[in-house]
């Protein structure tokens, strides 16, 4: 079933499958006992003229074995998310790369800082639904909202987001692979929910300084990258 | 089995008189709590086919995307085009599927209508404690149920903002157009919340108050277990909905800001003070029909459940954790990131209690004698899709992969399960049990197997899929999937489900022959057709007004079936053996 999962292009997808892949043989494993249990008990203990039930009111220590054999696995799970969990959104490496993502009814404002790395300045460049990336970089998304609640899902990344109006969310990612990649609204926003989108150009090295140099002509095309060392 | 009915007809004289009561009193405004359970099993059942129906258009949109949604050519601009459907009337459709299907069927059949139909019977008296409170509680939440409903005919449409209702989407009406629908969902909806108010007073004091000489907690069914866990998560819960209804209203209507930064307010305030609401209610919508599934395991395995104790116990830490895991509907929503943690953690402890249930239900078949009847059927169904639907919450619990697969199908997925596959199966499991009891006719065991056999494979085909398409990244509530080149691969499955849903809906066709063909034709019911323990078993079918003749003696648990104390394999709660009269249990 997990193979339906998008292509993972991040680096922190692998941990996340692979989290997704134990809970799916835990869960398996659990359901297959369960419903084989049921089956087995279904047919060897049906009615039959002449029988008589096993007259008990339950089993101590097997109700202690299947309370505390599920909490500890459930305890292990509790621990392995919570390292996997700090390490996307607590412990964030430094950023290579900002930008600030805004949602707005029913695009994706994107506004790249420019060479001087700071937002807010004439060298900003705006545009909605189309983020451009370096592969191999960390990037910084700083989300926004004007209006409603939307939420950022980037599927092939491993991440979602919600952006809220009032207030601004900082989230990283660091794609592994160049291509482009969809980037749906998860979260009810309206009427045009469906279909807010935008898209992510995941860009080698060389086809990011091409597109640095077509964008800002007139400066040193790995200026943007430099000096965000912020938060 | 029926020495106490030896003693009825002289106290039964005394209640002849409430008989002769006019058509009205009867069956409008009546007091008694049997008729008031019906009334509510009704409104739930008639509001069950229109939101069966709203889903059945959501699905159609889903599987055939902006194509001509068949016999809706009658529904008016600007909601549908000639049969095809505008997006804002989708958003529309499915936060009235879920509104509808929460708030005004499961709680209505499973609170409602076997909360008061089976508390005074189960427990041994004669009605609620305060039967015109009770009447009150259907007559208010059957005016919610008809503001609910003219939501659909106001200008600007019904709310769109989801049965969750995210502020500020669903606090600034020009956010969703929507006027007011959003307005009448918050009326309705309050009103909705003092009828539960009403209905769960009277279901604490008349369990606390009222039970029969000898009727222990520990002798209690654990239906009437369930029940009363519900009623305190219901007057706790309540007014925290309640309150959060009253400041959404106030932001649309009066110009207040508590949901709207821009005015120094917070959108995360409704989800914490909704989802606070919102988990307790999803173990109201639950714990009902783990209880009734329970009693109907036992009765049909003609064993005691499997460890009493464990059972109701786990109910009780079931129905306490409820309150702190909230947050685990909010770890992408913004919420600090170490505050998930704790939320993840208390979200795992609560699976401990759900995974004890399940195995107690294991062992309550280990060793039976299983009658197959279609209520066995149902309450097994119960078991079998819930442990589905627990294990699936383990994926949302652990945050790492809620990253993913938040607001995706496996989400609704999940939640089908438990509500549908858990709910739904143990309101089956539950009508086709106490019809003999409700109304007097047994139900038809085969036409009852011809709607279980199709629902469940039905059921089946419909949601499991989902979890697949919540795997493809598959976001809920977008009305066109083909919109996106990553969902492309996953749309024949999209049209499968969708094929699988109308089929779901028609495997609701022979239930609804089954139940008005029994109610006035169906073999005449014994007073207990199942050989089963518990009080209600004890009353004529169906008990009159005052329920007994003289009121029961409870004798020892509800569970002693193939006891080796007597030659039958039940024994029912009201039965004195000689010489057993000091027995504790």
């Amino acid at each position: 079933m997990l193979s339906w999962l998008p292509e993972d292009v991040s680096t922190f997808g692998p941990k996340i499958d692979q989290l997704f892949y134990l809970i799916y043989y835990i869960t398996g494993f659990t359901f297959v006992l369960v419903n084989v249990l049921l089956l087995a008990f279904l047919v060897l203990y049906r009615h039959r003229d002449g029988r008589r039930a096993t007259y008990t009111h339950g089993n101590s220590t097997l109700e202690i074995i299947w309370t505390i054999v599920p909490a500890l696995i459930l305890v292990m799970l509790a621990f392995m998310s919570k390292g996997q969990w700090d390490a996307i959104k607590k412990n964030a490496p430094p950023a290579d790369v900002l930008v600030q993502v805004t949602g707005k009814q029913f695009n994706w404002e994107i506004v790249y800082p420019g060479p001087d790395g700071k937002f807010g300045t004439p060298d900003d460049y705006q545009v909605d639904n189309d983020l451009h990336v370096p592969v191999n970089k960390v990037v910084r998304v700083l989300l926004h909202s004007k209006d409603v609640i939307h939420s950022f899902f980037l599927p092939n990344l491993r991440l979602k987001q919600d952006a809220l109006p009032g207030r601004e969310i900082v989230v990283w990612f660091e794609a592994t692979k160049p291509g482009t990649y969809e980037i749906p609204c998860a979260e009810l926003c309206g009427f045009g929910h469906s279909g807010m989108k935008g898209q992510l150009t995941v860009h080698d090295t060389a086809g990011y300084d091409a597109w640095l140099k077509e964008r800002w002509p007139a400066t040193t095309a790995n200026a943007p990258a430099a000096d965000v060392e912020r938060g | 089995m029926s020495e106490s009915a030896a003693i009825a007809p002289a106290a039964h004289a005394a209640h002849d008189a409430h008989e002769e009561v006019s058509f009205l009193r009867h069956y409008v405004f009546s007091t008694d709590h049997k008729m008031i359970g019906r009334q509510f099993l009704f409104l739930g059942l008639f509001m069950m086919i229109i939101g069966g129906l709203l889903a059945l258009m959501v699905r159609w949109e889903l599987a055939w995307p902006e194509e001509v949604v068949p016999f809706t050519q009658w529904i008016p601009e600007p909601y549908m085009s000639e049969g095809h459907m505008n997006p804002a009337f989708y958003n529309t459709l499915f936060t009235m599927h879920a509104t509808i299907m929460v708030f005004f069927v499961v709680m209505p059949i499973l609170v409602g209508c076997f909360g008061n139909f089976l508390i005074p019977l189960m427990i041994g008296t004669r009605d609620m404690a305060f039967p015109v409170l009770n009447m009150l509680s259907f007559w208010v939440g059957a005016v919610a149920g008809v503001l609910m409903l003219s939501g659909f005919f106001v200008p600007g449409g019904h709310a769109a903002a989801g049965w969750t209702s995210y502020a500020p989407l669903s606090s600034v009406p020009v956010y969703s157009g929507v006027e007011w629908g959003q307005n009448l969902w918050c009326i309705s909806l309050l009103v909705l919340g003092v009828s539960s108010l009403m209905g769960s007073i009277n279901y604490i004091t008349t369990i606390i108050n009222m039970r029969a000489p000898g009727m222990t907690l520990f002798r209690l069914p654990l239906t009437i277990w369930a029940l009363f866990i519900v009623a305190i998560l219901l007057l706790l819960a309540l007014p925290v909905l309640s309150a959060a209804l009253g400041l959404l209203l106030l932001d649309r209507m009066a110009g207040t800001t508590f949901f709207l930064p821009s005015g120094g307010g917070e959108p995360l305030l409704w989800q914490h003070l909704f989802w606070f609401f919102g988990h307790p209610e999803v173990y109201i919508l639950i714990l009902p029909a783990m209880g009734i599934a329970s009693d109907i395991l036992s009765v049909f395995a003609r064993k005691p459940i499997f460890g009493y104790r464990a059972m109701a116990y786990s109910m009780i830490s079931i129905a306490g954790l409820s309150w702190i895991v909230w947050g685990h509907h909010m770890f992408q929503s913004g919420m600090n990131p170490t505050l998930g943690s704790s939320f993840m953690i208390s979200t795992m402890v609560i699976a401990v209690p759900s995974a004890i249930k399940t195995f107690n239900w294991l062992g309550t078949l280990w060793g039976g004698n299983i009658r197959f009847t279609v209520p066995m059927l149902n309450a097994l169904a119960f078991v079998s899709m819930f442990v589905i639907g627990g294990l699936s919450g383990i994926y949302m619990a652990a945050t790492p992969v809620d990253i993913f697969i938040h607001d995706t199908y496996f989400i609704v997925a999940h939640i089908h399960y438990v509500v549908f596959g858990g709910s739904i199966f143990g309101i089956f499991a539950a009508i086709y049990y106490w019809f003999p009891k409700m109304f007097g006719r047994m139900m038809n065991e085969t036409l009852g197997k011809i709607h279980f056999w199709p629902t469940l494979i039905a059921f089946n085909c419909t949601f499991f899929p989902m979890h697949i398409l919540g795997v493809g990244g598959h976001m809920r509530r977008i009305y066109n999937p083909m919109q996106y080149d990553f969902l492309h691969p996953l749309q024949p499955i999209n049209v499968f489900i969708t094929v699988s849903a109308v089929c779901l809906g028609l495997s609701q066709i022979p239930f609804a022959i089954n139940f008005f063909w029994s109610l006035f034709a169906g073999k005449k019911a014994t007073e207990n057709p199942w050989n089963a323990n518990t009080l209600e078993w004890t009353a004529p079918s169906p008990p009159p007004h005052g329920n007994f003749g003289a009121l029961p003696t409870v004798y020892r648990g509800p569970y002693e079936y193939s006891s080796p104390e007597v030659t039958e394999d039940w024994l029912p709660q009201t039965r004195r053996l000689e010489g057993a009269v000091a027995r504790a249990h």
